[in-house]
């Protein structure tokens, strides 16, 4: 009999093929975000002689990312177009053997929705058969770690209060989360309901967000994410798959060595507001062109942005007041860096308000140390940022990302055991 | 999950694949096997009289899993995949967390539902075939549980087969809402009770599912 392990998955004739997910024990760093590149590569390398000709008729659904490895998928993955973020509180009766029981069948659903099979006792596994490109990241709140009776890190605890936060409970804190994200809205859907269903005798659901991005095939890939205001949001972004990546965001010692840190904030962004405000007046609120996301002191996206160049009038070209100053800023001489990873949220407005729409951003960043990278910026765009006319957090959370974890492991095993 | 093989991210997994990978998972409850590719049980052997030892070697319960259930009786579910090379008969099953296993078929009860009853005799698995024991279908009933068994547990199940082959699988215990076909032991005085009923019912660690079940589902995302 044929060991799965003797069949290496690139000399599978079958059109499964796999899109890197942070490197995830391939070794193959330095690809990026060129998922979709990759993707075609191996296809054509795979195909014979007959298929060659025919195009992919669903080029998309049978990705899949690797869910095993020195690091959990779904951070350095390159973001796909649909994320539902799960944020659970444990039930009062529920121990250490309770916790480590949840995040066992968790983590075997996990490992079988995001390779397209069908989660043990899954009742809808018609639902699995296409994981496109699915991700299943697990965090810890500190009462999770409490529960668990293992020693948090000192910076798992919820953010400062920001004079600019008009905070919700409803979209604050939980023991658990869960980051479920694919290239489809409907295997999202089918993955987030079956973690939910095993971990309903756990916990209970504190908040739950989706939220959206471009569709595959739409942009190319590695582009930056434009928000709701039209703005390229996430150009600062260290390149996946890069050592500077690994730096910004992967913790070096300790048990949570090969894990992260993850904020989630909740931003409504007043889009009928936006639109009182002309083209000038909103790129002197980002600091940026709107077309191209080229900081105003010129060049492209990328240019790096001269911060001293000042106008005929002397007045500095990326205003004071910016965003792109306020985001960026230098404190004690160090630049704090973060990446970001975040996904649109769109939904019908209450009726009655007059809105046209409730809109913002989950906004989702990845760092080493929230409180030494994430909070430096937090302040300076509290104390000032053009762009808080139009923007309000309504929702924050703070998770430690265990690392990922081997087969036969359970998610988070490093760190609770 | 310990007790899980995982197959490579990219294998689709055939039959035989699959097999190959529950064949894993009776390691850790019989130690007779020398690889990964045996599941051979001494007891098997020993039960046979004195005969060719019949080795449960290409016999696999893929998928095991049992319904959680605070109390009186659950079911236990898998597919049964015989790779022998002989037909075998599946007569009887037990396992640590029962007082008894029984095998049941669920039939028509004529009047428009489900019941099930004990299957005289037990199923028949034949060379190259498998049993697909599942919810609303055939399964192995756990009655006299001792002890609670709560989502999450592993619970030893052994199956027998007329022939004295003797197959010892880890099954999880998975939180499931289904699997309520109606049952009435016989000699009951019509107090039937449903598969593992007790895991719904006064279970305090559902307390919640109400709210949960409106709050559970995300907002939509825009369209």
């Amino acid at each position: 009999m044929t060991g799965p392990e003797e069949d290496p998955a690139p000399s599978r004739p079958g059109r499964r093929h796999l899109l890197r997910a942070g490197g995830l024990g391939l070794g193959a760093l330095g690809v990026g975000a060129a998922g979709a590149g990759l993707d075609r590569s191996l296809r054509d390398r795979a195909g014979s002689g007959t298929e060659a000709a025919q195009p992919d008729p669903a080029p998309h659904g049978e990705a899949v990312v690797p869910f095993h490895g020195a690091h959990q998928a779904g951070i350095e993955t390159p973001a796909p177009a649909s994320a539902t973020l799960l944020a659970l509180d444990l039930r009062e009766d529920v121990d250490r053997d309770g916790v480590l029981r949840m995040l066992r069948l968790l983590t075997d659903d996990a490992a079988r929705l995001t390779r397209g099979e069908p989660a043990l006792a899954d009742t809808e596994p018609e639902l699995a058969a296409e994981p496109a490109s699915l991700t299943v990241t697990a965090g810890f709140g500190p009462g999770l770690m409490a529960r668990a009776e293992r020693k948090a890190p000192d910076w798992l605890a919820p953010l400062p209060a920001f004079g600019i936060d008009e905070l919700e409970e409803r979209w604050c804190d939980g023991d658990l989360l869960l980051q479920v994200a694919a290239e489809d809205p409907l295997t999202v859907s089918h993955a987030a309901r079956m973690l939910l269903k095993d971990a309903r005798a756990f916990a209970r659901l504190q908040w739950g967000q989706s939220g959206f991005r471009r569709s595959p095939g739409v942009v190319r890939p590695g582009s930056t994410l434009r928000n709701l205001f039209g703005q390229l949001d996430g150009t600062a972004n260290p390149a996946p798959g890069s050592e500077h990546f690994a730096k910004v965001v992967w913790i070096d010692e300790g048990p949570f060595a090969g894990g992260t840190s993850m904020v989630v904030r909740r931003i409504r962004m007043d889009l009928d507001g936006w639109d009182e405000a002309d083209r000038g007046a909103r790129e002197a609120a980002t600091g940026t062109r709107l077309d191209s996301g080229a900081p105003l002191s010129g060049g492209d996206e990328t240019t790096p942005a001269d911060f001293e160049k000042v106008s005929a009038n002397g007045f500095p070209v990326i205003g004071e007041f910016s965003h792109m100053r306020r985001a960026r800023g230098v404190d004690d001489g160090e630049h704090q860096e973060i990446y970001r990873r975040p996904y649109n949220y769109e939904h019908a407005p209450v009726p009655g308000s007059g809105l046209l729409s409730e809109s913002g951003q989950v906004f989702v960043s990845f760092q080493a140390d929230p409180v030494a990278q994430f909070l430096p910026i937090q302040r300076r765009l509290d104390e000032l940022d053009l762009l808080n006319q139009w923007t309000t957090p309504i929702g924050s959370a703070v998770f430690a990302i265990p690392p990922g974890c081997a087969e036969g492991e359970f998610l988070g095993q490093a760190v609770l055991e | 999950m310990s007790q899980h093989s995982f197959l490579p991210s990219a294998a689709r997994p055939s039959r035989r694949v699959a097999l190959g990978a529950a064949l894993l998972l009776p390691l850790a409850a019989c130690t007779s096997g020398p690889s990964g590719d045996s599941v051979s049980d001494g007891g098997g052997a020993a039960a046979s009289d004195g005969g060719g030892a019949l080795s449960a070697e290409g016999l696999a319960l893929v998928d095991p899993w049992v319904k959680a259930a605070e109390e009186g009786m659950t079911s236990a579910f898998g597919t049964l995949a015989n790779d022998t090379g002989r037909d075998l008969q599946l007569i009887a099953a037990s396992t640590p967390s029962a007082g008894m296993v029984e095998l049941h078929e669920t039939a028509s009860d004529g009047s428009g539902g489900m019941s099930m009853q004990e299957k005289e005799g037990g199923f028949p698995v034949p060379d190259g075939g498998e049993l697909v024991l599942a919810p609303g279908g055939d399964h192995l009933m756990l009655m006299d549980l001792p002890a609670p068994l709560q989502p999450g547990d592993e619970v030893e199940l052994t199956l027998q087969c007329e022939d004295g082959t003797e197959l010892t699988v880890t099954a999880t215990v998975k939180d499931f809402a289904g699997a309520q076909e109606h049952y009435e032991p016989e000699g009951s005085a019509g107090s039937g009770a449903s598969d593992a009923g007790g895991a719904h019912d006064g279970h305090d660690a559902h307390d919640g599912h109400a709210g949960h079940d409106a709050d559970t589902d995300p907002e939509d995302g825009a369209e």
